[in-house]
């Protein structure tokens, strides 16, 4: 729309910033010296972290109150079956029920088993974050610890290329396989040319890369955890979470 | 030489220099994060909060800008604005906020915004380059709407996550696609330049 000309004694300010110039305070003259110039992007970015740290204390509760929430639905969904879970932490290699006095929580790795109404364990939910086409994509997903079949997956966070990478959560054909309880480790394979072993996962078309990062996260997460939880004892000890 | 008034000041950038309809600016979230109208909306406040901000602060404090960084101190502003626009979109909605995922942080490139400090506030008073950024902001929210709106019925059915049609629909499933955003920015530039050429003929004829 080549209309501009036609647009000329209502408004130039767009087009033609020397119009309305009176108002410029700095002449394009005068020479300002250099520790001005880095005086004023220091001072500017000073209140600016500043300002950013004020709301960040502010915002900051909310948010982790929010990904608590989720994570904890996202506990029920990758462990079908469920009805209660606890969590164990991570202290130096071994899985405890409470983290040592004077630490935090969240200072900690953490696992979630899983118990169906009778009471017996059905899998351990763990999640695990790796670098996926663009920023960290953080998954969680449950396993069975003695066998190491898969129960489940959920993407907990992702900043993957949307309407492509994002169908790592968004395609249910592709969500779909990792509820119909693969073995691990998994291999993703291109979509279609499945010879039929145990866990292999067909990978999205025009997404390799996401997907490969999905079945990586829980390969190096079972293999990571399924020592620790085998050496755990994870009976159905007082859970401590209703759903 | 002043040549424009307050009023029009703020109704300019609504509809005769719309940034992304006219001025084709701010064209990657217009294009990005419209597959629905809830998206379209969440974009809108977010880059309307950003703008009105900048301006607003960039305004008052230009005088304290030496000409030669002015335009790394305009993206120091705009980015702060941005950074807190996205903890607490994060904080407030969280759902928009994973939709639109990258697309927030990307506001700091949108070249409209900077558009308008150094196009505008850069040179005026607060009261004006407020006005001013209303205005662009509405007139960025009116673009954002139509494609949202435009692309969630066609391509889904729904509007505001409400089904509009009866289970038979078959929805045109492209236009929620990034391909679709092209589309319908062509299709709603279409028809704007045909609603404009009819106007003016009709007037010389009448002249």
């Amino acid at each position: 729309m080549s209309e501009r000309p036609e647009k000329e004694g209502i408004d130039l300010a767009v087009v033609d910033p020397a119009a309305e110039s009176p108002n410029a305070e700095v002449p394009a003259d005068r020479p300002v010296s250099t520790f001005r110039l880095v005086a004023t992007l220091a001072v500017a970015g000073a209140l600016a972290g500043l300002l950013i740290v004020l709301v960040n204390l502010h915002t900051k509760p909310i948010i982790d109150e929010y990904r608590a929430e989720q994570l904890k639905l996202a506990v029920y969904e990758v462990l079908p079956g469920v009805s209660n879970y606890r969590t164990l932490y991570r202290v130096d290699g071994n899985l405890v029920d409470e983290v040592p006095v004077g630490s935090k929580a969240s200072d900690f790795r953490q696992a979630y088993i899983g118990y169906n109404e009778d009471g017996n364990m059905v899998g351990a939910a763990v999640s695990r974050g790796e670098s996926g086409f663009a920023d960290i994509v953080l998954v969680i997903f449950g396993f069975e610890p003695d066998t190491g079949i898969l129960l489940g997956k959920k993407v907990l966070e992702s900043k993957e290329t949307p309407g492509l990478g994002d169908k790592i959560f968004k395609d249910q054909d592709f969500v779909q396989q990792f509820f119909d309880r693969p073995q691990t480790p998994l291999t993703a394979i291109k979509a279609g040319s499945g010879k039929g072993l145990p866990g292999e996962i067909d990978a999205i078309t025009g997404a390799t890369i996401s997907s490969k990062v999905v079945v990586s996260i829980i390969n190096n997460g079972v293999a990571e955890w399924q020592p620790l939880l085998q050496r755990a004892d994870l009976g159905p000890a007082e859970p401590e979470e209703a759903p | 030489m002043r040549t424009t008034t307050p009023s029009q000041d703020f109704v300019r950038g609504i509809w005769k220099e719309n940034p992304v309809l006219i001025q084709m600016l701010g064209l990657c979230p217009a294009l990005a994060v419209t597959n629905t109208l809830k998206n379209a909306l969440a974009m809108s406040a977010a880059t309307f909060f950003v703008l009105t901000c900048s301006s607003v602060l960039i305004s008052s404090v230009k005088s304290l800008i030496p000409k030669e960084v002015r335009i790394s101190s305009y993206i120091l502003v705009i980015a702060t604005f941005v950074t807190l626009a996205d903890m607490l979109l994060q904080a407030y909605a969280p759902v928009q906020h994973k939709e639109l995922g990258a697309f927030i942080a990307l506001i700091v490139v949108n070249c409209m915004i900077l558009g308008r400090q150094e196009a505008f506030s850069s040179r005026n008073t607060v009261y004006r380059s407020l006005l001013d950024a209303i205005g662009v902001g509405i007139g960025f929210t009116i673009a954002l709407v139509m494609m949202g709106g435009f692309r969630e019925i066609l391509g889904i059915g729904t509007l505001f996550d409400i089904p509009l049609f009866g289970p038979n629909f078959e929805p045109w499933v492209v236009m929620v696609l990034p391909a679709g955003g092209f589309l319908m920015l062509g299709f709603i530039i279409l028809g704007l330049g045909v609603f404009e050429q009819r106007k003016k003929s009709r007037e010389a004829a009448a002249a």
